[in-house]
């Protein structure tokens, strides 16, 4: 059912606030087909939403998410939609579209500072939602999870968030075939929301493991 | 379910920007099945005077949903008072893709010139998914043409450069999809307006393994028989 994808996208609290790290890959079956593709993106002044999953139905809910703040612009009562609400909204519409056995195909990070307050959700195709200090979808819940729950602290600092970040996403180029190497860093704080420039990540393959991988077995691989 | 999604989609379309507007590219040929339904078709469709579109997949579905945005757009053009941009456009045909993706199976390319943006493409492949982009390829024949653009791309070609290169390319998607052959069919979109262009199937260079075509057998001077094995 799904045709254009993305894969992971991978999220962590940390001292100031939320990042988010997503590549910028959009795959057609087996074929990497677009390869600058933002897949995460600010929602009114708080927020932050990354997914995973059919590109089309993210662009739909960018669109329904658009109209939400829209309309909270419109009562310009001086509050806004801070990411508990529009994590709340995004649960029931994913929810809801499961019901009717019409889903939208997507694995949803919804990150953002209000208040103070750090929030940092996920939200999947099915409606399955939940809050935690890490979050991640796809293949990063294998990969980068585990990483995170070793390496994350409640007081990271921006360099060591992206740092920690920058250690799922490389992971995942190496070991998840739909991932491309340009990746973007977002953060958010309560000043705001940063997406950074489209970047690549070194990669190492000078393992002599990798040089000599047959050595005193001839014959294996 | 099967994820591999990659439909046979009998067809190589191209849109391409240059500096000052666009060049869309396509093969002429329609199969039903082993048969060449149409060996000289159009499948780069007019939506505006200045907004074409390219289609693939389907012939019914992409026939239909052109024609639908025709329309819309027709009725737009009216209200508004002036041609319609590249990027309104796009946003119907995506519109008519995303919300009919159970039905419908067909991958296009939008591309035109309007005066605030210039020269824009946009793809939309299977789905509804709406990516703007330098350039863009589609249909069953583009499979071929993924590392050739890696290669021969670049940014602010001149119209020229841009044409040859879209139509090198359909040609190199011909010579490899069976699904691909006839024509090669260009319209250029700029600022003075839509040119287009007709490259017939004998006109186009020979890749590897293709033979200049001969008037007949009995033209070529006879050659002696083979030898005999010798050992």
């Amino acid at each position: 059912y799904p045709y254009v994808t993305g894969t992971s996208v991978v999220g962590v609290k940390y001292k100031d606030g939320i990042l988010m790290a997503s590549d910028m890959g959009a795959s057609y079956g087996s074929t990497l087909r677009y390869k600058s593709v933002e897949r995460m993106k600010p929602i009114g002044k708080h927020s932050l939403l990354g997914a995973s999953g059919e590109i089309s139905d993210f662009q739909e809910i960018l669109r329904y998410l658009d109209e939400l703040i829209l309309y909270d612009n419109m009562w310009d009562d001086g509050n806004s939609l801070g990411p508990k609400e529009v994590h709340s909204y995004l649960t029931r519409v994913m929810y809801n579209r499961r019901n009717k056995f019409n889903p939208l195909w997507n694995s949803l990070v919804l990150g953002g500072v209000k208040n103070g307050k750090k929030y940092l959700g996920t939200v999947s195709m099915i409606g399955v939602h939940f809050e935690d200090n890490h979050v991640a979808t796809g293949f990063g819940n294998h990969l980068a999870r585990p990483i995170l729950r070793e390496e994350w602290r409640e007081d990271l600092s921006y360099e060591d968030g992206v740092k920690l970040l920058e250690k799922c996403m490389r992971v995942l180029l190496y070991r998840d075939r739909s991932a491309v190497n340009k990746i973007q860093i977002a953060k958010i704080t309560e000043e705001g929301v940063s997406i950074s420039k489209p970047y690549s990540l070194r990669t190492f393959w000078e393992f002599n493991a990798f040089r000599n991988p047959t050595v005193g077995a001839e014959g294996s691989w | 379910m099967d994820t591999d999604a990659p439909h046979s989609m009998g067809t190589t379309i191209i849109g391409v920007t240059y500096n000052g507007g666009v060049v869309l590219g396509a093969d002429s040929r329609t199969s039903t099945g082993v048969y060449v339904a149409n060996r000289a078709s159009d499948k780069i469709t007019q939506l505006t005077d200045n907004v074409y579109v390219c289609r693939s997949g389907s012939a019914a579905d992409s026939q239909i949903v052109s024609d639908y945005v025709r329309y819309f757009l027709h009725q737009h053009t009216i209200q508004l008072g002036q041609p319609a941009t590249v990027k309104v456009a796009a946003n119907l045909v995506r519109l008519l893709a995303y919300n009919n993706k159970n039905l419908l199976q067909t991958g296009l390319i939008v591309g035109g010139w309007d005066k605030y943006e210039g020269g824009k493409i946009y793809g939309i492949p299977l789905g509804g998914t709406i990516i703007e982009q330098p350039f863009a390829i589609g249909g069953s024949g583009s499979s071929y043409l993924y590392g050739f653009f890696d290669q021969a791309w670049k940014e602010g070609m001149t119209k020229d450069e841009a044409e040859q290169l879209v139509v090198k390319a359909v040609s190199l998607a011909i010579a490899r999809d069976g699904a691909s052959g006839g024509v090669v069919r260009t319209v250029i979109i700029n600022s003075e307006g839509v040119t287009r262009n007709f490259y017939p199937g004998d006109k186009l260079p020979l890749w590897h393994e293709e033979l200049e075509p001969q008037f007949s057998l009995l033209d070529i001077p006879s050659s002696p028989g083979p030898e005999p094995m010798n050992i």
